[in-house]
């Protein structure tokens, strides 16, 4: 699924990596513990999260994960936004609680787990 | 190749940079991505918990043709009972580290998880070293 059809689904906004929304993820993984992220997640998977700190991006990093969606009208600090611009990544964020954001990308089709 | 990194304690904003740069070396050397992956969560569970637990220290990586040795020296508190903290869900981490979605009782196992050796030394009031080995073919 391309990032913009997530954007767009989420009804989302975009912090940074603008550029990259025709980009796709395969698979999604949807947590607020970055050790069980860690422990669990596939790579290059998209990340919904309603953890809102540098260690996220962090995290994310380390997975090769490319997007994050922050849930619940969470927003991501400026030193989170130029920690994401520097490693190339796109930042979302969606209104929607997590388990409503997961439920309506896996009904547009993003089915496949983002955990191993 | 020899690496040395300095970790600084209690800074959440620079916590796992150490990580992040060998993970850049170890990339831009061409080694196979899924043993990145392996070297990058078990060192970074590492560095998370001695920035959340010890205050900081001192990370040494040697690379070779066959592994990646990674021992990581704090002088903090030490772990009383390392078996315990091996276990899943066991955590002696505050409200504020949860908050930061570490402290699950899940850095120790992560490491073992991903690490092919993995050596936890540890005496109370002195400090940890662990050691994290991951073999490259």
């Amino acid at each position: 699924m391309k990032i913009e059809e997530i954007r767009h689904i989420l009804e989302a906004n975009v912090w940074v990596g603008e550029e990259r929304l025709e980009g796709e993820v395969h698979a999604a993984c949807g947590c607020d513990l970055m050790s069980d992220v860690l422990a669990f997640a596939k790579e290059e998977v998209l990340l919904l999260t309603g953890l809102v700190n540098p260690q996220v991006i962090r995290t994310a990093e380390m997975l090769d994960i490319k997007a994050i969606v922050f849930v619940r009208g969470k927003v991501p600090t400026q030193d989170m936004i130029t920690m994401a611009k520097q490693k190339s990544m796109t930042i979302l964020s969606t209104e929607y609680p997590l388990y409503i954001a997961c439920g309506k990308l896996y009904r547009m089709g993003l089915m496949n787990e983002g955990e191993a | 190749m020899k690496l040395h990194y300095q970790v600084d304690g209690d800074n959440f904003l620079v916590a796992g940079e150490a990580s992040a740069s060998l993970k850049r070396t170890l990339k831009q050397l061409g080694i196979d991505a899924s043993i990145i992956r392996k070297i990058s969560i078990s060192m970074y569970e590492a560095e998370m918990n001695m920035v959340i637990h010890a205050y900081g220290g001192v990370i040494d990586v040697e690379l070779s043709a066959d592994k990646v040795a990674i021992i990581l020296k704090d002088t903090g508190p030490g772990i009383p009972d390392i078996e315990l903290a091996m276990k899943e869900g066991y955590s002696t981490a505050t409200h504020e580290i949860r908050e930061l979605g570490f402290g699950a009782g899940m850095g120790l196992p992560n490491m073992k998880r991903y690490s092919d050796y993995l050596n936890v030394y540890s005496e109370v009031g002195v400090g940890t070293t662990v050691e994290i080995t991951v073999y490259l073919t």
